[in-house]
């Protein structure tokens, strides 16, 4: 038995299609099994609502009269540093970017209380951005200041270009030292004294397609509230990381890189975020569409996280050093029960587990998603190319670094 | 007579000390426990309200900290803010008293529970909290 996304289609423009969230999914093939599971069900829907460094947006203010430049190198909004090394009027803003009046580290840990991620949060909100930026003057461009408020609505674009979201798996963080570290995997107190970790799991979209067969590139998704689409992989996408029997890697690999349109998103699914000690973020809200296409697909919806596995990496010293090792291998539903159990200095220890990816608001987002299908206003959509696989031999490098000679 | 509303907080090793016991033998104060944390091996967090005469109070505090015991009045509260808070749960394992709950059965599953009544306002989820959702009020 086999499906097209064409006979999906039709089926959901006449309100026929049967659509589950990835939970429900599990029940289901939990109950009848995936054969039948995979007739009845079309589309299943999964979603992530975690915090996603490598975010952005980019923007088209429109022309000033007179005509300014920007690209002299000094442009802020909201006194957050903008990148315009584009056209005269065409700004960039990474979600990560700080004021350069931010303490950073200075008084260890910092706070980072506003940076690129805030700002975009309040442009999407409608809120008015300040923009301060400078231009050297030219003959077609002769100003050289520009100081006034844009706003979402007046730009010509707007436009969130993330170029690395939505991680096929994530560590699970530790701390081995004796004093408390501030990661981008959170807070991690001494001596194993909390473990974190960041996916959705059995909910997350990559790991419900681990060999990428129907996302890819052009897939349509749900994208901060609004829709938005698969344009590439993302950046430091490692799909030949080890992977287990079910076809699930048992440490970080796919990545996607989306874009959509930011004015039809909303501030509820785009949200700045400060990590102490580290610095600012994007939480972002990203769910998509699985066509069920036969049972082989059927299963992979199906994986439920005790099948899911990460590895426990030490950020004390390990992930800083770039050191090879995992202190362990731990399923997702062991994760979610609160604690997990390590190998400490004087034998096993039960180290508290929290999330930084909202579980919660994960569901949300797959019930949204589920919603937009069976009002027929969101199909699906064939990969226009096929994300590099478990097939190929790409894998994530580190850096050759080299002597600077003259 | 002096009646306050003080938090404690006791380094590791005094944990198995009868220093209550002794507030109220030699320094005649009455005591009302609130909150107790102590765990063993890590420090541990007491909230009480301390009643007595102005003279054995003002020497009960003193013998607390020649304890090396820490004391803060209990006159802060802390918030959350409902629109800001993700329910990511980022907190769970900052709180030392549990305040935060991940609730299983909650639709959908795991949204993060802020029970105020366990907080103390140590404060230690203020900076914590990745969405800036949690606020101190004096
Ligand atoms: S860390 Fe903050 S946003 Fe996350 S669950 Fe706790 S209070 Fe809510
Ligand atoms: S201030 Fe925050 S961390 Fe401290 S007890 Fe209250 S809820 Fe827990």
């Amino acid at each position: 038995m086999m499906k097209t996304i064409t006979e999906i289609n039709e089926k959901l423009k006449n309100g026929e299609a049967v659509i589950l969230n990835a939970e429900e999914m599990i029940d289901l093939v939990e109950k009848e099994g995936i054969k039948k599971a995979a007739q009845k069900v079309d589309v299943v829907t999964t979603g992530t609502f975690g915090p996603m460094c490598s975010s952005g947006i980019y923007i088209n203010i429109g022309h000033s009269k007179p005509r300014i430049k920007l690209s002299a190198g000094e442009c802020f909004l909201n006194d957050v540093p903008a990148y315009t090394g584009y056209a005269a009027v065409d700004i960039s803003l990474g979600a990560t970017a700080l004021p350069p009046d931010d303490p950073r580290n200075k008084y260890h840990p910092g706070r980072f209380i506003y940076g690129g991620g805030h700002v975009i949060e309040e442009f999407v909100k409608g809120k008015d951005i300040k923009l301060v930026a400078k231009g050297y003057g030219t003959d077609c461009y002769p100003r050289k200041k520009l100081e006034t408020f844009i706003n979402i609505k007046d730009v010509n674009e707007a436009v969130l270009f993330n170029i690395r979201n939505c991680y096929q798996n994530y560590n699970c963080g530790v701390n081995l030292s004796d004093k408390t570290i501030y990661t981008y995997m959170g807070v991690l107190k001494p001596n194993l004294g909390n473990a974190t970790y960041c996916s959705a799991g059995q909910l997350s979209p990559l790991l419900k397609d681990p060999y990428y067969r129907t996302i890819g590139i052009g897939t349509k998704i749900f994208l901060g509230g609004g829709v938005g689409f698969i344009a590439w992989q993302g950046t430091q996408h490692n799909p030949t990381v080890k992977r287990k029997h079910n076809g699930i890697p048992q440490a970080p690999a796919g990545t996607i890189a989306v874009i959509g349109d930011l004015k039809q998103m909303s501030h509820k699914w785009l949200r700045g975020t400060s990590m102490l000690g580290y610095g600012v973020t994007l939480t972002i809200g990203i769910g998509i569409p699985i066509p069920v296409l036969d049972e082989e697909i059927a299963k992979f919806t199906a994986i439920k996280d005790t099948e899911i596995f990460t590895q426990v990496v030490d950020y004390s010293k390990n992930y800083p050093e770039v050191l090879a090792g995992s202190l362990g291998e731990v399923n997702y539903a062991q994760l979610k029960s609160g604690e997990i159990e390590l190998q400490g200095k004087t034998g096993l220890v039960k180290v508290p587990t929290a999330s930084l990816s909202s579980y919660y608001k994960a569901v949300e987002i797959a019930n949204i998603l589920k919603e937009w299908l069976k009002e027929g206003r969101f199909l699906l959509t064939e990969p226009v190319e096929k994300l590099p696989g478990s097939e190929t031999e790409l894998t994530c490098k580190l850096l050759k670094e080299r002597i600077l000679t003259e | 007579m002096t009646s306050k509303k003080i938090v404690l907080k006791f380094p590791k090793q005094l944990g198995d000390k009868p220093v209550i016991y002794k507030l109220v033998k030699d320094y005649n104060l009455e005591f009302n426990i609130l909150k107790a944390v102590i765990m063993p091996d890590e420090e541990g967090l007491l909230v009480m309200e301390l009643k007595g005469t102005a003279d054995n109070y003002k020497n009960g505090i003193k013998y607390l900290e020649s304890l090396g015991i820490l004391i803060q009045p209990l006159s802060k509260d802390v918030t959350r803010d409902e629109e800001k808070c993700t329910h990511c749960g980022a907190c769970v394992t900052i709180c030392p008293t549990f305040a935060f709950i991940v609730d299983k059965k909650s639709t959908p599953a795991r949204k993060i529970v802020f029970d105020d009544k366990k907080c103390i306002a140590c404060e230690l989820c203020i900076p914590a909290c990745p969405l800036q959702a949690m606020e101190l009020h004096f």
